[in-house]
């Protein structure tokens, strides 16, 4: 009985706990009101049991070379076939699913940190800082990314880690550029020139008062950012400047299995296709994300 | 009058500037730290310490970085980019050679884009939370989400292996390759000027399948922001005005809303160009389309620095003057954002 009370919208939280619980209850139901959401959830929530548990899905070792039973079309022991090899593709997908995870987390942790503190910085100081920040912001936006990751792979040499330093660089100036307008449009609100006149430091307005107004549009950001995260460093690993063989990266798993592409379609279909999949998905969620979190766009 | 204008003009001219000038300074940097050693690839590994440190002068290496950042400009200035490794011409040459074939398939799949993203956004707009509505979104999500080398596989799977409909790798049948000479380096236009219509069909044959699939992830953009574009439209005041004078909803739509977003869409158009050369670089490699995309990977899988950089600086400068092109044109055709 307790719990509906809690639900309804007019009942008053007894503690700080309490309320936040009320909001991110209320937040996950509206986001979870949209079917295309709770798909995107859905596959992003598989994907991350996938990766988890992928030594205990597959039967086979997503490594382990046998030559005599190369080229394989799919069938009920090897679900999406073998390849040239004779590695079991659907092995390789699931273990692949570790590396396209390991990718996103690493360039968001990377970008959105950089993203927030150069944009935040910016914004709230003006003058020559925001100048000169935005723009190197400007210059790095005047890449398409891929294009910029190519030539910093290039210089760095192909791959998985340089890969993930090069898709960062190129991620982190969209970030910084909502968190300037975010925070300009925060620098004159009441409560920061209140804690000003109080005497607190930038650094910890800039921490405690600004940022976390920041971080919903940021997230929204982020998550939409992890679905071109995929898409480019797949591309990366297609050209084979990203993870290198025998690594089963979704992208130079299609990359190899290009040579065999006519009479082998599932060699590129199944991993061109779970690209696709977690893409679409996390654009989903990110639409869906910004719904709930940043009601003001649309 | 004309004073903010030209002081916003000048304010503008700078900050281009800038950025061309941090642009340079980046592919310099980038330039410099890869770890392979320019020396040795000039002289080979068994040269010995004299002819070394000979080349080694020769290149500047001894001089200090803004000494050689600013030969660098120097040579630039001179249209200099160095020599390729790959074809042992000059880079530029080089890059006049493959951008045609880059920008025939670019140009013709913002066609593409334009001519279905445009009406379908704009349908999905005046069907705001219908079905055809939810329909387009879908589809545009599917346009944002394919990687467009894998798509550009399946397509070559299906409709030249399977099917037979399309032309497969290359720009025209190889039995026609080099028949019409090169005046625009655009095969289209050169075979339509020799009157050779064998070639042209042949051309428009390869040239379309990877078009449209480039294409998908400019239709999906241009879709999603015309179908926001009409929703701000239709939901102002003129609207009602016009419906309740009793104008035929096709001429509400289309002379009203749609005249209105006409601005904004050109600059979209613009932007999604520039877009579109990113794609590029996979789709020329899974077409073997002679373009710049091609040239761009296959330098950057033999090292070869001084191609990677042309190439790069050539994207970039594009990028800018598209994105300088597309704020141009707001001021030149929207006469509200004038001073």
């Amino acid at each position: 009985m307790a719990s509906s009370t809690y639900s309804s919208r007019t009942a008053t939280p007894d503690s700080a706990a309490q309320a936040l619980l009320l909001s991110l209850r209320q937040a996950l139901y509206r986001l979870l009101r949209n079917p295309m959401t709770v798909a995107g959830v859905l596959v992003v929530a598989s994907l991350l049991l996938v990766a988890l548990f992928a030594p205990w899905i597959t039967i086979h070792n997503p490594l382990e070379q046998n030559l005599k039973q190369a080229l394989q079309a799919p069938s009920p022991a090897h679900w999406f076939g073998t390849d040239e090899y004779g590695r079991d593709v659907f092995s390789r997908l699931v273990h692949g699913s570790r590396i396209s995870l390991y990718i996103i987390t690493l360039v968001t942790v990377i970008v959105g940190p950089v993203g927030l503190a150069v944009g935040s910085m910016a914004g709230y100081f003006g003058g020559w800082v925001d100048n000169l920040f935005m723009r190197i912001t400007d210059i790095f936006i005047s890449f398409p990314s891929l294009v910029l990751a190519l030539a910093f792979v290039a210089a760095l040499g192909p791959g998985l880690g340089h890969a993930v330093v090069a898709i960062a660089l190129t991620a982190w100036p969209p970030i910084a550029r909502l968190a300037r307008a975010e925070t300009l449009s925060l620098r004159h609100a009441d409560y920061v020139v209140a804690a000003q006149l109080q005497g607190a430091s930038s650094t910890r307005i800039l921490l405690r008062y600004i940022t976390p107004m920041l971080m919903s549009s940021v997230v929204v950001r982020l998550t939409m950012n992890m679905a071109s995260v995929i898409l480019t460093a797949a591309g990366l690993g297609f050209l084979g400047l990203g993870a290198q063989p025998p690594l089963p990266e979704w992208g130079a798993m299609i990359s190899s299995g290009r040579r065999y592409m006519i009479e082998c379609w599932w060699l590129v279909a199944a991993p061109g296709a779970a690209i696709m999949l977690v893409s679409l998905a996390f654009n989903l969620l990110g639409d869906g994300l910004r719904d709930v979190l940043d009601p003001r766009s649309e | 009058m004309i004073r903010p204008g030209l002081r916003a003009a000048g304010q503008r001219a700078a900050s281009v500037v800038l950025t061309l000038l941090g642009l340079l300074l980046l592919t310099f940097v980038i330039g410099r730290v890869m770890p392979l050693d320019p020396v040795l690839s000039i002289v080979g590994p068994d040269a010995d310490k004299s002819t070394y440190d000979q080349v080694f002068r020769q290149l500047g290496l001894d001089r200090p970085m803004t000494v050689q950042f600013a030969y660098y400009l120097r040579d630039l200035l001179h249209g200099d980019l160095g020599k390729a490794l790959l074809t042992g011409h000059e880079v530029v040459d080089d890059l006049v050679r493959v951008l045609p074939a880059t920008i025939e398939l670019a140009t013709m799949a913002i066609l593409l884009g334009t001519c279905v993203g445009i009406p379908l956004g704009v349908y999905a707009a005046t069907r705001r939370g219908q079905l055809a509505d939810h329909a387009v979104r879908v589809i545009s999500l599917f346009g944002y989400s394919t990687p467009v080398f894998w798509f550009g596989m399946m397509g070559l799977l299906v409709f030249y292996a399977w099917l037979g409909w399309a032309g497969g790798a290359g720009r025209v049948d190889l039995a026609f390759d080099g028949v019409v000479p090169t005046r625009t380096g655009l095969l289209l236009v050169d075979s339509a000027i020799a009157g050779d219509w064998e070639v042209f069909r042949s051309a428009l044959k390869f040239l379309i399948l990877p078009a449209c699939i480039l294409g998908l992830h400019s239709m999906a953009y241009i879709s999603r922001m015309t179908r926001s574009f009409m929703l701000a439209q239709l939901s102002q005041e003129y609207i009602t005005t016009a419906r309740v004078k009793g104008l035929s909803e096709r001429g509400v739509v289309w002379h009203h809303a749609f005249r209105n977003i006409l601005v904004q869409l050109l600059t979209i158009v613009a932007l999604a160009y520039g877009g579109l050369l990113e794609g590029a670089v996979l789709i020329e490699t899974v077409f073997a389309w002679p373009g710049f995309g091609q040239y761009l990977t296959s330098s950057l899988l033999l090292g070869d620095m001084n191609a990677v950089m042309g190439c790069v600086l050539v994207v970039g400068v594009i990028f800018i003057t598209l994105n300088l092109l597309s704020d141009a044109l707001y001021h030149v055709l929207d006469p509200r954002t004038r001073p």
